[in-house]
């Protein structure tokens, strides 16, 4: 194929074909097999069987009006929990992690460090029956393990992301803000915060992503019908119907949730534009 | 001295082993404009700087309004109010539109009401000639635009003494005409100001005083009509024939 530098001794290859015409047999061959795949799944395929398996239009009705009023209303509420006490969390991470007092960067790191590096699953489980089964007697609403756990997960994550950002702030924004009296939190809250989130508004929707997927994982604590997610709803339809409707019912579902989260962020993005700082124009300093 | 607003004695700042300002000793009575000229890199934004403590000195006092700045034990953010700064950069607020730009530090660090803080706002947008730009996005602005609204927001927070770092260093030049307008207007009123420029003409007709540094250190200073027109120093006159005429840099060492 990269025969095109200069003229080798072995000359034309030897099929006597030129570049252009193999390159072209190739792809007639790549065509080929893909339509003879086709043809062969067309033909061969169960085209009934494969419908009542994967779109059986039965048993995606039974699974109404349920999969929306409980299983996706309860995917939303656990991950907003969850993102909300974790984006809080993050939030106090990211500023001890750049604190001036040692102790407070330590704590902060050696936590991101270590729930970073945990499967979420395993965080569920500590959090849901480890710590009950610890300490008998001590125990926690649903809701708030469910919060707690997704949090944890999420917090560890969006610390870095938020510490990232309020980096990204350019200096100037802060002594402008210093120079009208502001003191360093005023300035913090006011200004350098406002201006981080702006700048990880991607990073910080993928996050929100990955915690509506994460939410799955409530599955660990167990649930009445009423406190079924997406997931757990979708396993339990699987085994009362035998067919693959409910999962791709359930993963329709995960993209209502998720598909209007990347427009939103994307009309948000174009909406603050400039981003940071457009007033970078050139150092025109010097003589 | 007749009612001093600024007092420099002793000023030094390194940036690790190197000095950058060696030893200045200046004053700026009320109502003065102190114009600082010097080529880049000899010290002008530091100098600037160290008057409001965004840069710390090494060593020595600044006093303003008789409060001094370089005690540790001086709450540095109130005494900033009375010191206005515009940047070269101009340094908006980037996530506020300017009506907020201009009225959020009289809210949060003066406590002045929302309806207060927007009339204080308008009114300085007036004074720079940008009313109708309230609701606009710094983004949305010219550069010459954001630059004066920089000056608006320092501004409203009435300070007593406005200090500029070659605040129209950044604009193309036709922009220029409209900032230096602004400025001539403030002097005019009467405001002490401390002007870092490269705009001879300017300094030559607002300024009281001229600094002209080099190397970290006031080299020549006096009316404008002696440091510009007709200055003293060798090192003066090597840096005005190199601004005043660009186009002959003949044998003058470019920094
Ligand atoms: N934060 C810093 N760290 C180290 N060196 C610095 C710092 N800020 C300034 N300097 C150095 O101090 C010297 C004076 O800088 P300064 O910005 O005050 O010059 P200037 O006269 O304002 O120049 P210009 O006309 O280019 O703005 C320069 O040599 C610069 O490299
Ligand atoms: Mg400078």
């Amino acid at each position: 194929m990269a025969v095109d530098a200069p003229p080798t001794k072995s000359g034309p290859a030897k099929s006597g074909m030129s570049k252009r015409q193999r390159g072209r047999v190739i792809r007639g061959t790549q065509y080929a097999v893909l339509i003879a795949v086709l043809a062969a799944l067309a033909v061969l395929a169960d085209w009934g069987r494969l419908q009542e398996a994967f779109f059986n239009l039965d048993v995606a009705a039974g699974l109404f009006p349920d999969v929306i009023t409980v299983a996706l209303v309860n995917t939303v509420v656990y991950t907003a929990l969850g993102f909300g006490f974790g984006l809080g969390l993050a939030l106090i991470l990211a500023l001890m992690r750049m604190s001036s007092v040692g102790p407070y960067r330590w704590i902060s790191g050696a936590y991101i460090e270590f729930f970073r590096g945990l499967p979420a699953l395993l965080i569920f489980l500590s959090v849901g029956i480890g710590i009950p089964t610890a300490f008998p007697g001590f125990s926690l609403n649903r809701n708030i393990t469910i919060m707690l756990s997704l949090g944890i997960v999420g917090s560890a994550y969006m610390a870095e992301t938020i510490r990232a950002g309020i980096k990204a702030v350019p200096g100037g924004q802060i002594e402008a803000a210093r120079s009208l009296g502001m003191s360093p939190a005023r300035t913090m809250i006011t200004v350098v915060i406002p201006q981080a989130f702006r700048i990880i508004l991607p990073p910080l929707t993928n996050e929100l992503i990955l915690l509506t997927k994460d939410s799955s994982l409530a599955f660990v604590l167990g649930s009445t019908l009423d406190q079924q997610e997406l997931t757990q709803f979708g396993r339990a339809a699987l085994t009362n119907f035998r067919s693959m409707t409910p999962i791709l019912v359930v993963g329709l579902c995960y993209l209502i949730i998720i598909i209007p989260l990347s427009v939103v962020q994307q009309r948000l993005e174009r909406r603050f534009g400039g981003g940071a700082d457009k007033g970078s124009s050139g150092h025109g300093s010097g003589t | 001295m007749n009612d001093v607003k600024i007092d420099i004695s002793g000023l030094r700042k390194s940036f690790g082993s190197v000095e950058v300002l060696r030893d200045i000793d200046q004053q700026v009575t009320a109502g003065e404009v102190v114009c600082v000229i010097g080529p880049s890199g000899s010290g002008k934004s530091t100098f600037l700087r160290c008057v409001n403590l965004l840069e710390e000195p090494t060593a020595g006092k600044v006093v303003v309004d008789g409060i001094e700045l370089t005690d540790p034990d001086t709450d540095i953010d109130a005494a900033r109010r009375r010191l206005g700064m515009v940047f070269q950069q101009f340094n908006l607020f980037s996530h506020l539109s300017v009506l907020s730009n201009l009225t959020v530090a009289q809210r949060k660090v003066l406590g002045r009401g929302k309806a207060e803080a927007e009339a204080v706002a308008r009114e300085n947008l007036e004074r720079v000639g940008l009313a109708d730009k309230a609701a606009a996005m710094p983004a949305q602005l010219s550069g010459g635009q954001q630059q004066r609204v920089g000056i608006a927001r320092a501004l409203s927070m009435n300070p007593d003494v406005m200090l500029f770092d070659e605040p129209t260093s950044a604009l193309d030049p036709e922009l220029v005409g409209d900032v230096l307008a602004v400025m001539r207007g403030l002097a005019d009123e009467g405001m002490t100001m401390l002007v870092v420029t490269h705009e001879m003409q300017f300094a030559r007709e607002v300024a009281d005083r001229v600094l002209f540094m080099d190397g970290g250190g006031i080299v020549e200073q006096g009316p404008p009509a002696d440091v510009i027109g007709a200055p003293k120093e060798e090192r003066t006159r090597s840096f005005l024939a190199r601004v005043l005429n660009p186009t002959h840099t003949e044998a003058a060492p470019t920094e």
